[in-house]
């Protein structure tokens, strides 16, 4: 039996306040007993748009304006939500108030605070974070970096005083880690279990442990390596300190390893580590074009996260039988009827995404369709766009690219920079599929399906204006537990006969098949 | 003081010290983490060789 939901909504008039904060008072409201979902927003009318798909209609959430202050939650009692709501302005003031109170201004200051600390998480930037992150170190700290630009002498320095220390650097340039559940940086809330992994890649753990828990599995520990861990000059120094972790780890079964190819001598540094390893590892090298010898104990080398996540769910349950990665017959039926709509002129694939390993991976599974796609972050170097702020035939650009973001904000966190790139699509009439990445989780914009949809449905008008038809393709790197409610984002785009997948790689495949068709279709 | 290593970190409560952008000590926060919150700012107004010489005489 289904159990009844609880509405209530209460209005503060003239109330303003930015939606980065609204997030956080969201977030506290929602973490209340007995709260199914809150949302606390300025009364806009696409905010209301959105309350209204929840379900929360009401004649005071009509008559609010743009500098009204909504707070709607839905809960499981009614005690639970008037309590919440009851909640909502002591939330609302402690968190201005601290906004504004004096806080600490050096990492003394802070360990003075909180002298048991055990990890410091550094955003500063990158040209300022090694003279802090030793101070951190030589005070016994682990540390998550989240800041780039830092150099592999002075990368190399830290991890060697670290593991001097019996500490662990995760980065720097380090997106995601998930320590015990807790998410640092950009990460998806998932459940917890006996998966462990290890990545360089912040949005490729995100993949990774996403899928894990909408499978009804979990994550012991994600472990965010940095960019630069995996090349020969820093030797591997934090993937190997998470190896022994996980290894010694009592919850964690299964050892995953997520990563693009590594270096020749990091190879078999790994082979031998694995060897010697007491838990099974699975190794997913994204872009590995040679079979790769591995020792019998790696029991899976596979290339794309979705196979790692089948492999590692077998291990844990060995009745469960690999999926391979491959579209439904109704997927197909969908290329077809899609192709079928497109004008003569239109042929050409462009992708538009947030997520560096989502561009990659794309890029591997299109290649291994036959489809050569160019980008700012190419899979082979020949494939490189002259100029990144223009589309050559199938493209793929990350605009998390620094190129693109300097002094602009990361399109996980805005969808400016996407919107205008999309727009700048929409003028090229040979376009015929539009690929985005959508990645909810901590941190990551609360709305990034809303953020875009303009910009789709502008795109999709110039097509149909030109006699054509737009497909439009997106994956979601989410769960249901995310703050941004993952099933709302779905219905955003699906509203726009966007077609949604929960995995890039089989959203890549589903424009693999129509391009493929595509081509069949005119021989 | 009280011996910091990697193993206990995965295994311990989880304190936090956030040093830079607000909304990462304000999700960590969000999750029931006991964290503190420290903003930042460069010493010697900047100047990498100089906090090197300052850090060298102090």
């Amino acid at each position: 039996m289904e159990s009844r939901i609880f509405k209530g909504v209460e209005i503060r008039k003239k109330q303003y306040y930015d939606s980065v904060f609204l997030m956080g008072v969201n977030q506290k409201l929602g973490n209340f007993e007995g709260i199914r979902q809150t949302a606390v927003l300025m009364g806009s009318e696409k905010n209301k748009s959105i309350l209204s798909n929840m379900g929360m209609t009401d004649s005071r959430i009509e008559e609010a304006g743009p500098n009204d202050l909504i707070i709607a939650v839905l809960g499981e009692t009614e005690q639970a939500v008037s309590h919440a709501l009851g909640m909502a302005d002591s939330v609302l003031q402690g968190l201005d108030a601290k906004k504004t109170e004096a806080r600490f201004h050096t990492l003394e200051e802070g360990l003075s605070q909180l002298p048991d600390a055990n990890l410091a998480v550094f955003s500063i930037p990158g040209e300022y974070v090694p003279h802090e992150a030793r101070k951190a170190i030589e005070a016994g700290l682990n540390l998550f970096i989240f800041s780039s630009n830092i150099s592999m002498d002075d990368e190399l320095e830290l991890k060697q005083l670290a593991e001097q220390n019996n500490l662990i650097v995760m980065g720097p340039d380090c997106g995601t880690s998930l320590i015990g559940g807790i998410g640092i940086g950009f990460a998806n809330v998932v459940r917890q279990g006996e998966i462990g992994v290890i990545g360089a890649s912040g949005t490729g753990l995100q993949e990774f442990t996403s899928q894990i828990h909408n499978a009804g599995f979990g994550i012991s520990h994600a472990i965010g390596t940095g960019t630069n861990d995996v090349k020969d000059k820093i030797g591997g120094i934090t993937t190997f300190s998470a190896l022994d972790v996980l290894e010694k780890d009592p919850s964690t079964k299964v050892i995953v390893f997520v990563s693009k190819p590594l270096g020749d001598q990091l190879v078999k540094k790994l082979v031998s580590r694995i060897e010697q390893s007491k838990k099974p590892v699975v190794c997913c090298f994204l872009g590995l074009d040679s079979p790769l010898r591995l020792p019998k104990k790696t029991d899976r080398v596979v290339r794309i996260i979705d196979e790692a996540v089948s492999a590692s769910i077998g291990l844990i349950e060995p009745g469960i039988k690999s999926e391979k990665l491959e579209l439904t017959p109704e997927e197909v039926s969908w290329c077809e009827k899609e192709k079928g709509r497109w004008s003569s002129e239109q042929k050409y694939l462009r992708g538009v995404f947030a997520g560096g390993t989502f561009t990659y991976q794309s890029q591997q599974v299109l290649k291994d369709a036959g489809i050569r796609v160019y980008s700012n972050a190419p899979l082979d170097y020949p494939m490189t766009l002259a100029d990144p702020d223009v589309s050559q035939n199938h493209t793929i650009v990350d605009m998390g690219d620094e190129f693109y973001t300097l002094g602009r904000p990361h399109p996980m966190i805005s969808g400016a920079l996407r919107n205008e790139r999309i727009v700048q699509e929409a003028k090229d009439h040979q376009m015929a599929i539009l690929f985005l990445d959508f990645i909810l989780g901590h941190n990551a914009s609360m709305d990034p399906a809303g953020e875009l949809l303009d910009s789709i449905i502008f795109a999709q008008s110039e097509a149909q204006s030109h006699g054509g038809h737009l497909t439009v393709v997106a994956s979601i790197c989410g769960t249901d537990q995310d703050p941004q409610d993952l099933a709302m984002q779905k219905a955003l785009l699906r509203e726009q006969g966007i077609y949604v997948f929960n995995s890039n790689a089989r959203a890549a495949l589903f424009c693999a098949n129509l391009l493929i068709t595509k081509k069949v279709s005119e021989k | 003081m009280k011996e910091k290593k990697k193993d206990v970190l995965f295994k311990e409560t989880l304190k936090i010290i956030n040093i830079g952008l607000g909304k990462f000590y304000e999700n960590i926060e969000a999750q029931s983490v006991e964290a503190v919150q420290v903003d930042w700012e460069p010493p010697a107004g900047g100047d990498t060789e100089m906090i090197e010489i300052l850090d060298q005489l102090l």
